[in-house]
């Protein structure tokens, strides 16, 4: 039984978020030199660096919520590209949600999942099936809130959440992009996976395994 | 006092750059560069919200701030900060949808001669319509170095209408360059009168900039409407006395 989801879980999700970035960095960066400014790999392993340094020298934070607007803040003042307002505007918005919660219940969870959408939608204005971001947070949100629904666990609700980010990362490679600078590419985006949908993929899978390592 | 620019770009040159194109016509306005991104290990292509903020902060006088972005993400990350200030400072700060050169040109400009926040804002956002296609023919097709309908030197009224022309030789060496387009556009704003300089809108500083009207080329005017005369008078002074500056 995974541990509960709590300011523990929270920090270790960004460490291990951290961590699968930096693996994945290379990975990312071929992805948007196909279809983007090449940097999306390069910006967000700075972000998350960026995080863990202050992880490491800060107080920790005392909720969850005080975690995720800590990246929130880090990450906006560090990324440099979209994916800093993004991401920041969506862990702010997560963060929000939460209120002083000092443990997140499944319901709760799927609440924040769908608030980190609504920022990104808010900030990017874009729509599902602009091979954005969007198509990975849409369908996991969607996920998290039947997960939710019918009774799953906090830690089931998470990997309903990754799993449907995934399938909606990959499902944005046909598509033609129509958002950001990958659509100056038009037809010539065909063919790559979204960076940005990837690396949302790679947060949420990455909140799964912090629940999988929580103390029981 | 006057209302405040913030020049948002992802390449800290062209922030700086364009502060500096732009603080040719505006001296006393204050215009910051928030360009680029800077995590610690030196400056790099991207934008940065603590560097929005600051030149925000920075440009923030009595009258507001207008801010100018480039591509999406500078635009998202100027959203952002704007989301983050406190409803006071925000409701004295407008995001323009410009074009980031000849929005700041205008925007700085209009600033200069002390308008209020909205209308800088319009300014900037106007720059680019008033470089539409069908406004630009007029010099593009050659009008710019041959126009003119024989108009005797010095101007002819005519009495009978309301409409006036005049045609006038610019004597100093820089010609109708920034600063005296910027003034010449704003005096005839401020008149009830059509006026055209070689067949562009001469109240559109970014027009008569791009006329590119040298030393001992002719400005041949049109203007009608109940200030018509006074329109044409205030071309014919401000020529030929060269703008104020040597020949």
């Amino acid at each position: 039984m995974a541990g509960s989801l709590d300011t523990a879980w929270a920090l270790r999700w960004m460490r291990e978020t951290a961590r699968v970035i930096a693996v994945e960095r290379a990975a990312l960066i071929d992805l948007d030199r196909a279809i983007g400014d090449a940097d999306h790999g390069e910006n967000l392993d700075r972000g998350f660096t960026a995080v863990l340094g202050k992880l490491d020298t800060e107080d920790a934070p005392a909720t969850p919520a005080a975690v995720l607007k800590l990246v929130a803040m880090t990450l906006m003042s560090t990324v440099g590209g979209a994916a800093g307002p993004l991401y920041g505007t969506a862990f702010l918005r997560a963060a929000t949600s939460l209120g002083d919660a000092e443990e997140i219940e499944a319901a709760q969870l799927a609440t924040m999942i769908a608030a980190a959408r609504d920022g990104i939608v808010a900030r990017g204005k874009a729509e599902p099936g602009d091979k954005t971001m969007v198509d990975a947070w849409t369908p996991a949100a969607d996920a998290a809130t039947t997960a939710a629904r019918e009774g799953s666990t906090g830690a089931e609700v998470l990997a309903a959440a990754a799993e449907a980010a995934r399938a909606g990362a990959v499902a944005t490679e046909p598509l033609i992009a129509r958002k950001g600078r990958a659509s100056y590419l038009g037809e010539r985006s065909i063919g790559h996976q979204d960076p940005g949908a990837v690396s949302s993929a790679l947060i949420l899978e990455a909140a799964v395994d912090a629940a999988g390592d929580g103390a029981p | 006092m006057s209302v405040g620019l913030v020049i948002v770009s992802h390449s800290e040159k062209i922030a700086v750059g364009v502060v500096e194109l732009a603080a040719q016509m505006a001296p006393d306005v204050v215009i910051v560069a928030a360009g680029g991104t800077d995590d610690g290990d030196g400056v790099r292509i991207g934008t940065s919200f603590e560097r929005v903020r600051a030149g925000i902060e920075e440009a923030m006088g009595d009258d507001g701030v207008v801010v100018l972005t480039d591509l999406g993400s500078a635009v998202m990350t100027a959203e952002t900060v704007l989301e983050f200030l406190e409803p006071e400072v925000r409701a004295a700060v407008r995001l323009a949808e410009a074009a980031i050169v000849e929005g700041a040109v205008a925007a700085a400009v209009q600033s200069q001669g002390g308008a209020p926040l909205e209308e800088v804002l319009r300014a900037a956002e106007g720059a680019v319509v008033s470089l539409s296609p069908q406004e630009l023919q007029p010099f593009v097709s050659g009008a710019a170095t041959g126009h003119g309908e024989g108009g005797a030197p010095g101007g002819t009224a005519s009495p009978a209408g309301s409409q006036v022309s005049g045609s006038f030789t610019l004597p100093n060496r820089m010609g109708l360059h920034a600063r005296p387009a910027a003034v010449l556009a704003a005096a005839l704003l401020e008149l009830d009168a059509e006026v055209t300089l070689n067949g562009v809108d001469a109240t559109s500083v970014m027009l008569l900039m791009s006329l590119g009207l040298g030393q001992g080329e002719r400005a041949s005017v049109e203007a009608s409407g109940p200030d018509a005369q006074r329109a044409l008078d205030v071309v014919r002074e401000s020529v030929e006395s060269g703008f104020g500056e040597p020949s």
